[in-house]
This record gives structure tokens, sequence and C-alpha cells, in this order.
């Protein structure tokens, strides 16, 4: 039944969501923000940095234990992991007796003063997530460890694609597998460099992972070449937006209903960078319809406009239609579309707040001024572990944005793309 | 058709029958005593059957849904609010001491419960077998057994209530200290009910008054 949930959640996630709760108390706020952009160099937002709750991270050295929880896997890891010239980490998390946790970022040893670059900076910020994550996980029982797996596929799938296309570019494979996200990273991994075609990509690697299901219509012998794999990437997601999409709605509550709106709005976003993306390419309409998930609130009218769409203007039309979307398109002056992304940033972090909070928009399936909010339950559902997530990621790349601006000196630039969550 | 014989009681004649029933009269001789069954009598086989249930039963099950149904909603009421308390408290340990009232509210209302079971056994007096199915002895059944459910069900609500209240106080509290106080007097009003429940069992369980033992 919807709307008692608070009777029975407690039982099994009452105290994980408690503890998102807290990790959300830890984002950066606006003051932080402000802080960060007035920084000179790398240093200086190191030292800001460390007077959050990134602190322990970024530290020389080791991370004390209350900040790295040993946490147990039963990964086996395939030897050519152990070969990576990161031996340091291993010896540290062996000493301490942790078993097989699973990241790859180089972790400097307490002797060594810290070159700091960008990279090491935003590796350090993802480990804590990562650590966050692999916490709750843990400690996570049925649907709610399903629901926390469900929402590392999307990585998976990233790092899918920056391998094969890595290999493609006849990358080195240990170099791919340091760029790859930690919680995208799954056994067989590496043996992705091995493969010619999807045929085999998926026959020898990725029949066994999660993403098996989200195959079906991309298994083709065709050779793997730059704009087949954008179509498989953008496939796969599709597949697994939707899957997770009725796994949420099998859920039901407020879970489903929160749910169902986060993973709609990405739904239309997919949509229109797909479209705006192959505009002037060869992918034909019929291509591009393909590649739209069967949900949200395009869904089927929309996807029918958008897809005949040849030039942002028409997009822009298309997509004023829907009042939700109507401000997004308002912020952003015409024949434009650099700032279309941040606007799109701007718009999630706002529902994936709300999901946190009191309200959530509820959207009629016509085009119309029928925009309504509602009250619903403001905890006991899971779309708070996807909101964290998210916001997280946000907060990333936030950080990378900062740092790549102050490092290049462009510091008039920094605006363009922070968005604040608080 | 066969027709059950009741205990300490004649063998009743079929529910069709209407007809004044002297040798009951006769036997028992008091005249309330044969109305109440008449009517019982004549009418349909299940009320017959609820009114020839012995009001020690409903008395008893009355004591026992007091209580048992008190501790139901306190203990639902104190995992609810302790599995957020103890997730919210890693971040913010300051909060513990202060939202361990919640659970305080919580408990209070299997006190409840307890005190009440406690009031009600001791309205329990024997009559004599002859007397068992008098009104006076049905009623003070049944006002045992009302009480007990009253006392039960409105306990229940009121443990789940501020259980889930409490839950959402340890949250908001971890963030902004300011709300403590504030959602703290939705508990108090939360737990009002339970008070209210008590107030109107004790009331009725007053009303249990069996007849006197001699006729």
């Amino acid at each position: 039944m919807y709307g008692f949930e608070a009777l029975t959640f407690n039982i099994h996630g009452g105290y994980l969501e408690a503890i998102v709760r807290g990790h959300r108390s830890g984002l950066l706020t606006a003051s932080d923000y402000n802080n960060l952009c007035q920084c000179e160099t790398l240093d200086d937002i190191k030292m800001h940095l460390s007077a959050t709750e990134y602190g322990p991270y970024l530290q020389n050295g080791e991370i004390p234990f209350p900040f790295r929880l040993p946490i147990q896997f039963n990964l086996s890891f395939p030897l050519v992991l152990f070969d990576l010239a990161v031996s340091v980490i291993k010896l540290q998390f062996w000493q301490r007796g942790a078993i097989g946790v699973a990241h790859e970022f180089i972790l400097l040893s307490p002797e060594e003063p810290s070159p700091l670059h960008t990279t090491t900076v935003v590796e350090k910020c993802t480990l804590k997530l990562v650590d966050e994550y692999k916490h709750m996980l843990c400690q996570a029982t049925e649907p709610l460890s399903t629901f926390l797996e469900y929402i590392t596929y999307g990585y998976m799938i990233d790092n899918v694609v920056l391998i094969v296309t890595g290999t493609l570019h006849e990358r080195d494979v240990q170099e791919l597998l340091e760029k790859c996200h930690p919680l995208g990273m799954f056994d067989s991994i590496a043996t992705l460099a091995v493969a010619q075609n999807m045929r085999e990509l998926y026959r020898l690697v990725l029949v066994d992972t999660p993403l098996a299901p989200y195959f079906s219509e991309c298994i083709t012998s065709e050779d793997l070449d730059d704009m087949n794999i954008e179509i498989m990437r953008n496939t796969l997601y599709k597949a697994y937006l939707e899957d997770f999409y009725n796994f949420c709605q099998k859920l039901g509550g407020a879970t489903a209903e929160i749910m169902s709106d986060l993973l709609a709005f990405e739904a239309d976003r997919r949509a229109v960078n797909i479209t705006i993306n192959s505009i002037g390419t060869e992918l034909t309409r019929d291509d591009r319809r393909k590649l739209y998930s069967n949900f949200g609130l395009l869904y089927p009218y929309g996807h029918e406009e958008l897809a005949i769409s040849e030039d942002i203007d028409q997009v822009r039309a298309v997509m004023e239609k829907y009042p939700p979307y109507q401000s997004i398109f308002a912020k952003i002056s015409y024949g434009e579309s650099q700032m279309l992304d941040k606007a799109f940033y701007e718009e999630e972090v706002k529902r994936l707040c709300l999901a946190f909070e009191q309200q959530m928009f509820v959207h009629c399936k016509r085009p119309g001024p029928c925009l309504k909010k509602l009250n619903c339950d403001t905890s006991f559902h899971y779309a708070v572990f996807f909101a964290y997530m998210r916001l997280r990621e946000q907060e990333i790349r936030n950080l990378m944005w900062i740092s790549e601006c102050v490092a290049q000196n462009q510091k008039s630039r920094i605006h363009d793309s922070v968005v604040f969550i608080f | 058709t066969y027709v059950p014989s009741p205990p300490d009681r004649e063998v009743s004649r079929a529910p069709t029958q209407i007809r004044p029933r002297l040798p009951l009269l006769a036997r028992t001789g008091t005249l309330r005593f044969v109305f109440s069954e008449g009517i019982a009598a004549m009418s349909s086989s299940w009320s017959r059957a609820l009114t020839q249930i012995s009001p020690y039963t409903f008395a008893s099950i009355g004591i026992a849904i007091s209580i048992g149904v008190s501790v139901l909603g306190a203990a639902w009421g104190i995992y609810i609010t302790g599995s957020s308390l103890i997730g919210a408290a890693i971040k913010a340990p300051r909060i513990t001491s202060k939202n361990l009232i919640s659970v305080i509210f919580c408990e209070a209302v299997a006190i409840y419960g307890v005190i009440v079971a406690i009031i009600l056994q001791t309205k329990l007096e024997s009559v004599p077998s002859s007397m068992i199915y008098n009104p006076e002895s049905l009623r003070a059944g049944y006002a045992i057994f009302a009480s007990g459910i009253i006392v039960g069900f409105a306990n229940l609500m009121c443990g789940l209530c501020v259980g889930i209240i409490g839950s959402s106080c340890a949250l908001s509290d971890a963030q902004n200290s300011t709300l403590f106080v504030k959602i703290l007097v939705i508990e108090i009003f939360g737990s009002a009910l339970g008070l209210f429940g008590v107030i109107v069992g004790i009331i009725m369980s007053s009303q249990a008054t069996w007849p006197a033992k001699t006729a």
C-alpha cells in the first residue's frame, strides 16, 4: 500500500537511510564553493577541502582507520590487476588486513610528498564516494542491495565503452584500467581489450556480467568502430534505464513514484542529447528513434517529433511543449547549446534534492499548464540512495571543473559550469 | 434438528417456536432471565451462540488484548525509532542522549497496557454458576472486554505514531539541532492518544460490576 511504508521500512532500511542522510549533510555548500572558487593554486584547494569531509582522504600517506573501513568482498581479482605498478596500495591494504577492496587509484605512500594534479584531487574524492557506497552495499539486504547495484550498472557501461574505444585507438590496457570508474569495475574487465567485434565482446566477457540482458539488441558481427561503439553505448544505456525503471515499479510505493520521476528525467535528457549530438551525422531517423527509452515524459509523441528534428531550434520547439522542460530551454537563448548541459544539470540537482525533501513534481502526460507539486513521504524510500550518489557525482564534477580552471588559470570561466547543490 | 445443550441450562427449543417459556420460568424463578433468554432464543443461532459464550471468556480475552497489543505497539514504535536513531548518530553523535526521549514515549505506551491489565484483572469476580448468564454478568464481561480492546488498540496506534515521529525527529535533529524541540511537541501530542485510550478504558472497567452473590 502506498503511504504505509513507514510501518515496515525501518526493519531493513532504517539504519542505511539514516546513514545516507548523514552523508548528505556532508555535501559541499555554497559557501564552500565560494571559498574554492577564490583559490589561486591547487594547494589552496587542497587546504580548503581538508577542512571539509574530504580531509582524511586528501592527506598524504595512509588514510586513518576510522575513515577507510576494511570492507570484505568476495571478488577474485584476475592476476593482471596485480601487475599494476601500484603495488604500494596493495601492500598498505594487506598490512591492514583489508580483503579485496576493489579500486585501482593511486594512494601516495607516506614518504612521498604530494605532486598535486587535478586528477589526484578528483581521484581521492571519488575514492570517498566509492567507500561510502561499498559500506552501504555491505550492510544492505534485498531488495535494497539490488537497488544499489543497479545504480552502478551505468558506470559499468561507461567502463566497457572506455576500454573498447581505447583498445581501438591502440592504448595500453593498464592505462585504460586506471581510468575506469571504480564503481563500475567487474572481474573480467581487462579481457575486453581482446574482443574484435560485438559478438565476441558478448561471448567472451559480458555474458557473465549483470549487463548481459542488455545486449540482446546489440549483438552483431560488425566490427567495432567509433560510430558503432556510440550506438552500442546508447543502446545499452537505454536497456539499462528501462530495466531499472521496471525494477522500481515492481518495488512499488514511494520508491516507485519518486524513482520514476528521476529516471524519466534522465531518459528525456538522454533523448535530447542524442538528438543534438546526432544532428548532421549519418545516423538515420529510425536508428535515432531506436535509441530513445520507452518511458518518460517525451514518450511516445515527443520522441516522434525529436526523431525528425534537424537542428537545435526544432529541438527547442519540441521541448517547449512540455512545461518542465520549457523552463530549461528558456534559460538559453536561441541558437546556443553550450549552456544546455549546465541547465540540465541544474534541473537534475533540483529534483534530486527534492527526493530528499518535501515535495516531488508530478507531471501530467499531456503537454499544457498542469504541473503540480505533490507532498509525498519524505522518508522511507530508496530514492534517497540514488539521489545521494548522483549528487555526489555532481559535486565531483564541480570539483574537477574548479581544479581545472584554477590549474589553467582561467578563473573567469569557473562559474560557467559549477552547479551549486545547496 | 440437533440443538447443543448449553452448560447449566435447560435444553432450549428450536428458534422458530414462539411460545412462552413456562418451564424455564418455573425452574429459575427470575423474570429478567426469561426475557433476555427468550429474545435470544427467538433470533438466529449466531446471536444465541454469542450470548452463550461465558462472560469470563470475553473478560479474559480483553485483558490479554490490553497488554498484548499495547506491547506490540510499543515494540513496533521502538524499532522504528531505534534503527533511524542509530544510523543518524554515526555522523552526529550528539543526538543520542536527547533522542532517547522518543524511545521513552514508546515505552510509556507499554506501561499503560500493563497498568490497565492489572486493573482489569482485579475486576474479575466469581459468580455462582446459576448467574453466569445473568444480564449483569454479561454486562460486566463485555465491559472488561471492551476496556481491553480500547486500551490495546489505542496504544498500538499511539506506539506506531510516536515511533514514526521519533524516527523523523532523529534524522532532522542530526541535520539541524534547532528542530528537535519542535518535533518533540508533535510527539507529545501523539503520546496523548495512548492516554485517551487508558482513560476511557478505566472508565469502562469501572462499569464492570458482577451481580451480587445472593440472587
